[in-house]
């Protein structure tokens, strides 16, 4: 398995060759395209970033089973890591969530109104519950990690195994949303608006799922390990 | 495409002839461990006895066993054996009628590897079956689903929706599975939509 993974002195170019998803990722690291023939290692550098993290995250959107060993969560540090999903969110949340809502508005436009209520009304149902986990997750979690990263002691007795790990309702809905669109609206628009939505939206439940994959079984080790060195 | 080994099967075999069985026993067993006969009987009557225990993926039978007028209704005589194929064993003229009862034939004079590619076809031919009867039955709701859907929607509890209908609490689980496994759906505001789009309720229901 080991050997089929990125590396750094791989073409930071060959990477989306490989992986097309990881165009969403590269901005959250803060690199732009247009890094030429560099290599890995030397985009990270000259972008100041942990190349190990950039790898352990690319590894993950690309290889379904890959999952790092204890060992190597140390080579990054904890807010390195709440620094690469505070720009998820904010990607989500600006950019990503707001593009699919404009699609969704330009899909009402076609359906009987009545039905267009009904979607526009499930949709910012959705968009709502998301926001609020992000939000939860940005004014608790985080800055819990970052005094625990300075050293300082919780003193309202949170600790991260309090982390909502369960993030299905937010993919259900999701879910939910694919089938209505695929299954059960009647619109007059032309085929490809509903299409390029749809695409979308699968494209946001891949990384979504990945999202939730890093915080799950990388976060929570990670911050686990850190609880118990405080011990 | 042949690199996966394939799957084993069972087949019976109902058949006077002890020559013509234990010559197909023999060709099947030579042909690999794809196709093994685990039983033979001279009689169908005789099979259907032991049926539940063997639960073969073939039965493979010579139509000249059945009297002249059963002969075009085998499978009523099969049916407890939902799942296996029915396979012809031919060696005298049967009527076409009658051949298209089963899922395949083999003759006489087909060879080994001939004898192979018509069961795995039966097999498949079998299976298509199934699907193509499933998806008339058990993709649309059922009336009760769709009303059990409506009292979700309604945002009712599966406490609330089972003594409203007379049914047990396990029973509106069950609905809701099914609800869920035929639409896709899964959370309630999503059901709520299906509701609302497929008018089945009002939206003055739901606020």
């Amino acid at each position: 398995m080991k050997h089929l993974l990125f590396s750094e002195r791989m073409k930071m170019a060959d990477l989306i060759h490989a992986n097309y998803r990881l165009l969403f990722v590269l901005p959250r690291f803060g690199i732009q395209l247009g890094f030429g023939d560099k290599s890995i290692g030397e985009v990270c550098l000259m972008h100041g970033i942990s190349t190990r993290l950039f790898l352990l995250v690319c590894n993950i959107y690309t290889f379904d089973d890959f999952l790092p060993d204890a060992s190597e969560l140390h080579s990054f540090t904890a807010e390195d890591l709440t620094d690469y999903l505070h720009n998820s969110h904010a990607d989500y949340t600006r950019e990503q969530i707001p593009e699919i809502r404009r699609q969704v508005l330009a899909l009402i436009g076609c359906c009987e109104a009545k039905n267009g209520r009904i979607l526009e009304r499930f949709f910012d149902d959705y968009n709502r519950e998301v926001t609020r986990h992000f939000n939860y997750e940005e004014t608790v979690v985080f800055p819990y990690i970052h005094n625990l990263s300075e050293g300082e002691k919780s003193d309202e007795g949170y600790s991260i195994g309090q982390f909502e790990k369960n993030h299905s309702n937010i993919e259900e809905k999701l879910g939910d949303l694919k089938n209505i669109l695929i299954k059960y609206l009647p619109d007059m628009c032309p085929g490809s608006a509903r299409n390029k939505l749809l695409l979308d939206l699968y494209l946001l439940e891949d990384d979504l799922n990945k999202h939730s994959l890093i915080e799950d079984r990388i976060l929570v080790p990670l911050v686990e390990q850190l609880e118990e060195r405080m011990r | 495409m042949n690199n996966t080994p394939r799957k084993h099967r069972k087949a019976v075999l109902i058949e006077p002839s002890a020559i013509i069985a234990a010559g197909l026993k023999t060709l099947l067993a030579e042909a690999g461990s794809e196709f093994e006969i685990c039983g033979t009987f001279e009689e169908p009557t005789h099979f259907v006895e032991r049926a539940p225990l063997l639960n073969p993926d073939l039965i493979l039978i010579d139509p000249a066993v059945f009297d002249f007028q059963k002969r075009t209704a085998v499978h009523n005589f099969f049916e407890g054996q939902q799942g296996a194929a029915l396979v012809a064993v031919v060696y005298s003229f049967i009527e076409p009628e009658v051949l298209k009862q089963y899922h395949g034939s083999i003759h006489i004079y087909d060879d080994g590897h001939k004898i192979i590619r018509k069961l795995r076809q039966a097999i498949d031919a079998r299976q298509h079956e199934t699907e193509s009867a499933g998806e008339n039955s058990s993709y649309e709701l059922t009336e009760r689903e769709s009303e059990i859907l409506v009292s979700v929607a309604k945002g009712m509890t599966n406490k609330e929706i089972a003594d409203t209908h007379h049914i047990s609490v396990h029973t509106v689980i069950s609905h809701r599975k099914n609800i869920t496994r035929k639409t896709g759906i899964k959370t309630v505001s999503g059901l709520t939509v299906y509701a609302l789009l497929n008018n089945l309720i009002d939206q003055s229901e739901v606020e």
